[in-house]
């Protein structure tokens, strides 16, 4: 029945789709958003554990160290091997004159543990020469208009030297800022003179010691905040949580689509119903059960909703597609958890328009057929 | 007709029935006492608001009387739980509505088949039921047609395949030939008194249409809730 009226079916598909695009692309987003926060943890795969100032909070939001928190960490057992890691903000002068505010991280002279795991231009060894940097893929964008190459190109950094050597694969931040990384020492220069400028000491731990441990130790032997790295990447998703008004904003929008769903669908199965409302009288005259009559409506209404999910969870893998290509948007995908939450919802909508609509069903008199 | 005894199809006693308007009470049935007898085909005439409808509903079993008892074949159908009903009307009686009320997205030999399927039967053997139901009323070529592709007549023969499927005891019709033209209404009596009409079956019919008036065996005359003719004709004053 409800398949056989092609205005109310592609009404109940539209609606379904498009509240299950909106849920499952807006949550999507969110969540993809919010694990920016940890995208300065995530770019260093290599520190199994971070070690801080006890009042810094995130990648971003720290308080340097004096330099010698490094060797307090260095003499902690299970310490395989400790680097200096510096990461603070800065001001840059672009080709056209304007200013940027851009992300320094300062890595390890020696080992370059700090640096993102891939280079999309250039050698990690680049910065070895004097005044290099290398750029990420965000600050390409940013900084360099119609495609022009970066590589060589000279930058005002603090009023200090700058020459991009290569462009770095890394994860956006939350704020898509554009983010320069050098050498330890180079970053110390471009980073206006306090007495303590180490932000973190990134460790790796020894074989047979587990970061949980091996953060209690630091912790309790030199004062200094330890975190494992699953640990401070959640305190980046926890901080954007607790400090923006992302989860309230992207909560409306996902409440709002499961509105349109309810109204439009709600709708639409009113309408089918009041339109068929001749028919189902019938069938109770005939002697079909109202059990029965509710079984072939929630068969229908299933495959309907089932088809209309398919259609909004491909559009939202379409428009995820569609701008993998952008570097705010890089890295952006689908978690598992995020299409079943928009099926419960799917599930939800199609029940209770359903169950509204066929109590109509339900109390119509099988007598009201002759009227 | 058998020359054998006659047996009763429809009995009731008594049967009244109110409606609530408001705050007024509007009697529309007056403790009717009716005998509608099988192998018969039976027309229950009368103008609109006599009545007719609301009878044959509680006739059927899809309205109760307020008072009175209504027996069909011998069972006394408002004693029945709800569900005993339910089953009593797809076991036993055939619906052909006025406006046929078939549906619109399953193919005609589906749509004759639903009695065949609420009652459990395989859906491909009810199929073939259908198809041989629809074959006897001239329409198995149509068979696979939704009802937006045939004719009203089709659509009809349709809804009669659909009421005689499952070979029930009482056929009741609302007005079967209000849409057909003359000829093709008295096809559709002759049809119905061929399929419907046996020495334990009856048919049952509620209609105004005075072209098709000698084609009954009975005609009762409902008029303000109560029968005022009974007999083979229509009377002089109608």
């Amino acid at each position: 029945m409800l398949t056989g009226d092609k205005q109310k079916f592609y009404g109940l598909l539209f609606g379904i789709a498009f509240s299950t695009l909106l849920i499952t692309q807006q949550l999507t987003i969110f969540v993809n958003l919010i694990e920016r926060g940890a995208s300065g943890v995530y770019n260093v795969p290599t520190a199994d554990v971070w070690v801080m100032d006890e009042v810094s909070r995130t990648t971003d939001v720290n308080f340097p160290m004096p330099a010698t928190a490094l060797d307090k960490v260095r003499g902690v057992a299970g310490v395989e091997w400790a680097v200096p890691h510096l990461r603070a903000n800065a001001s840059v002068r672009t080709q056209e004159g304007d200013l940027e505010g851009v992300g320094i991280v300062g890595v390890d002279d020696a080992t370059l543990i700090g640096l993102p795991k891939n280079m999309i231009e250039g050698d990690i060894n680049v910065l070895a020469q004097p005044d290099s940097v290398i750029i990420d893929d965000v600050g390409v964008t940013n900084l360099f208009e119609n495609g022009q190459s970066p590589i060589g190109e000279r930058l005002e950094l603090n009023d200090q030297r700058a020459v991009i050597r290569g462009i770095g694969d890394s994860i956006p931040s939350f704020t898509s800022q554009v983010v320069l990384y050098t050498k330890y020492s180079q970053a110390l220069r471009y980073v206006p003179g306090t007495r303590n400028r180490m932000t973190f000491v990134l460790v790796g731990a020894s074989d047979g010691v587990s970061p949980d441990e091996l953060t209690k130790r630091i912790s309790e032997q030199t004062g200094l905040r330890a975190r494992t790295r699953d640990e401070f990447a959640q305190d980046g998703v926890d901080f954007i949580i607790e400090n923006t008004g992302i989860p309230v904003n992207f909560g409306i929008t996902v409440v709002l689509g499961f509105i349109v769903g309810v109204a439009i669908v709600g709708l639409t199965f009113s309408l089918f119903i009041r339109d068929n409302i001749k028919q189902f009288g019938a069938l109770k005259a005939i002697g079909v059960t109202n059990r029965k009559i509710a079984g072939m409506v929630a068969v229908q209404a299933g495959m309907v909703g089932m088809i209309g999910y398919g259609l909004g969870v491909l559009g939202t893998v379409g428009f995820i597609s569609a701008f993998s290509g952008v570097p705010q948007f890089k890295g952006f995908y689908i978690p598992w958890q995020v299409p079943l939450v928009s099926f419960a919802a799917m599930v939800l909508i199609i029940a209770l328009t359903g169950w509204v609509a066929l109590r109509g069903v339900m109390k119509t008199e099988p007598a009201a057929v002759f009227r | 007709m058998s020359g054998g005894e006659i047996k009763t199809a429809i009995s009731t006693r008594g049967v009244t029935r109110d409606f609530q308007a408001g705050q007024e009470t509007i009697r529309v049935l007056h403790g009717i006492d009716l005998d509608v007898r099988a192998g018969e085909l039976t027309y229950l005439v009368g103008e609109s608001g006599s009545g007719k409808t609301t009878m044959i509903s509680i006739m059927c079993g899809i309205l109760w009387p307020t008072d009175g008892d209504v027996e069909v074949f011998g069972t006394d159908i408002y004693a029945l739980s709800d569900n005993e009903l339910v089953n009593f009307r797809l076991q036993n009686i055939g619906f052909i509505f006025q406006q046929y009320n078939l549906i619109p997205s399953i193919d005609a030999a589906s749509n004759a088949a639903v009695p065949l399927i609420a009652q459990g039967m395989d859906r491909l053997e009810a199929r073939k039921r259908a198809v041989a139901m629809l074959e006897k009323l001239n329409i198995a070529d149509q068979a696979d047609k939704l009802p937006n592709q045939l004719s009203g007549g089709q659509q009809q023969r349709v809804a009669i395949a659909r009421a005689l499927v499952h070979e029930p005891r009482l056929v009741v019709c609302d007005e079967p030939t209000a849409a057909l033209d003359a000829k093709s209404g008295r096809r559709v009596m002759d049809l119905l008194r061929e399929v419907g009409v046996a020495e334990d079956r009856s048919v049952i019919i509620v209609t105004h249409d005075n072209r098709i008036f000698d084609l009954a065996d009975r005609i009762l005359v409902l008029e303000d809730g109560r029968i005022t003719h009974d007999g083979t004709d229509m009377p002089d004053d109608h």
